[in-house]
């Protein structure tokens, strides 16, 4: 109970003395995974709204892999992508192991899955609603996709914020290719992960709190932003 | 919903990558980065070479991965016998020797082993085992494990003496293992440094040390330009300099940490 009490106090004063590198860790999180987030979402929600309109053989065996690569362990992803960046793997050439670049990769493969998933849920309950409609209307596949994308925003918003909750909180894969190095690939998971090494309980603690608040204030802020829960339904 | 600031959020996101100076990779252990040193050596290095040294902090295993692969440019590691497997396997250029702590042992206060009038490491791993008192190893091919392999081996004491009910592998760097001895109340072997350092001590007390055979060497290996032509060899030679010159050896020297001198400069110029 004191390493808890301790670790708040600890959060509070690296927050109120405005910490250079707290701020510098918690910005680099918050880069590398909204950077993911955003990358992710230009091919997860495409890919997920695609797969509940279009009809194909194989269909359900592809949802169904990438519902189950919604749960693809970070520390493997972060060994497969260290192992391809680095300097003796295929692409090596391009230097990027151990770079902020690398660890948005290896969330980018982490988070596509997930945000596939969810919006191939949201969108194919929405395609039920819809399909009669657009089908009369004799739209072609691309509006179909483009008027599900924009009518189905709000559970698509939920998507990606799932992912960046599963992306800021991640630590496998980026320590594993960012190489946790000070003032360079160092973000709040990784640090957290050092400090508790060095038995700095209260010091973990504090960027674990400082964290969660990270997490919950990006949600809050985007929700404002869009308008949920606001005017109507949409 | 208005995109505008959602836009904004996202383009900031991606402003990522910032210019960089000259930087040059290097990979130490653990045990060298949680002494404190680094954070010594380090501004001095930018502030007299202009070169800006990144840190990743392994396991001396993994470390001489990182160099075979050319993913450094450098590694400062405490294991001679894989430095010079290293070096002759054409990874690394050559092996520098830089300075020296020494690695000490930690157990409950009580020590239940007896540890503490032990007249040498050997025999003090002798007690451990015969009382089956509780010992944490680090198990993660680290130098320091290493090291311990090589004390019991010293010891007469081999894989299989060593059972399970009493040695526990963790699998991890040193803090993560005093972590470890501090939870089960174990004796454990680690460098000095890391354990003045350690915030969770718990019951755990220094019990033994000074036996030569726990004294620990660090060697400072540039990688090889012609196994990997994108290393940054010439900065690599100059950090190399500074780490051999007399303003390193007085940083190192007069290093103390609560009360004590951790590392010995011995660098042959």
């Amino acid at each position: 109970m004191n390493d808890i009490l301790a670790g708040l106090l600890h959060a509070a004063h690296l927050i109120f003395t405005l910490d250079a590198d707290l701020i510098e860790i918690s910005l680099r999180s918050l880069r590398v995974t909204l950077s993911a987030v955003l990358v992710s979402s230009l091919i997860g929600l495409p890919l997920g709204c695609w797969l509940a309109v279009q009809r194909f053989r194989f269909r359900r065996l592809v949802i169904a892999t990438l519902n189950a690569l919604m749960g693809l362990p970070p520390v493997v992803v972060g060994l497969i992508v260290y192992l391809l960046l680095s300097r003796s793997g295929p692409f090596g050439v391009f230097g990027l192991l151990f770079t902020p670049t690398a660890m948005i990769i290896a969330q980018v493969v982490i988070l596509t899955p997930l945000i596939a998933s969810i919006s191939h849920q949201a969108i194919r309950d929405l395609w039920a609603e819809y399909h009669d409609l657009l089908i009369s209307l004799n739209t072609t596949r691309r509006q179909r996709i483009m008027t599900l994308l924009w009518d189905g925003r709000r559970a698509l918003l939920t998507a990606s914020l799932a992912g960046f909750g599963r992306g800021i909180g991640e630590v496998g894969a980026i320590m594993i290719v960012g190489g946790n190095i000070d003032h360079a690939t160092r973000v709040l998971t990784t640090a957290i992960s050092l400090e508790t090494g060095k038995g700095n309980f209260a010091l973990a603690l504090a960027l674990g709190f400082i964290l969660i608040g990270l997490a919950v204030a990006v949600n809050l802020i985007i929700h404002s932003l869009s308008r949920t829960e606001v005017s109507g339904r949409w | 919903m208005k995109m505008g600031p959602l836009l904004a959020l996202t383009l900031w996101a991606l402003s990522t990558v910032s210019a960089q100076a000259e930087s040059l990779k290097m990979a130490v252990t653990t045990s060298f980065h949680n002494s404190g040193l680094a954070e010594v050596l380090l501004p001095e290095i930018q502030k007299d070479t202009g070169i800006e040294v990144q840190l990743l902090v392994v396991g001396t295993g993994q470390a001489l991965r990182l160099g075979e692969a050319g993913d450094v440019d450098a590694i400062l590691v405490h294991s001679k016998a894989a430095e010079e497997e290293f070096v002759l396997g054409g990874f690394g250029v050559h092996r520098r020797e830089i300075m020296f702590n020494d690695f000490v042992f930690v157990g409950p206060s009580a020590d239940p082993a007896g540890i503490a009038g032990a007249a040498s490491a050997t025999e003090a791993l002798g007690l451990i085992a015969q009382n089956g008192a509780s010992f944490v190893s680090r198990g993660d091919d680290s130098g320091t494990h290493k090291k311990e392999l090589g004390l019991w081996a010293d010891a007469g004491i081999d894989a299989e003496a060593r059972a399970v009910s009493w040695y526990k592998e963790a699998g991890a760097g040193m803090g993560a293992s005093l972590n470890t001895a501090s939870g089960l109340n174990a004796y454990i072997m680690t460098d000095r440094a890391s354990w003045l350092k350690f915030g969770n001590k718990g019951d755990l007390a220094l019990l033994y040390a000074g036996d030569p055979a726990l004294f620990n060497q660090y060697a400072y290996l540039p990688v090889s330009p012609e196994m990997h032509g994108h290393v940054k060899a010439e900065l690599a030679l100059q950090l190399e300099d500074w780490l051999v010159s007399d303003r390193a050896r007085d940083l190192i020297d007069g290093y103390v940490l609560e009360g004590g001198r951790l590392f010995v400069f011995n660098a042959k110029r």
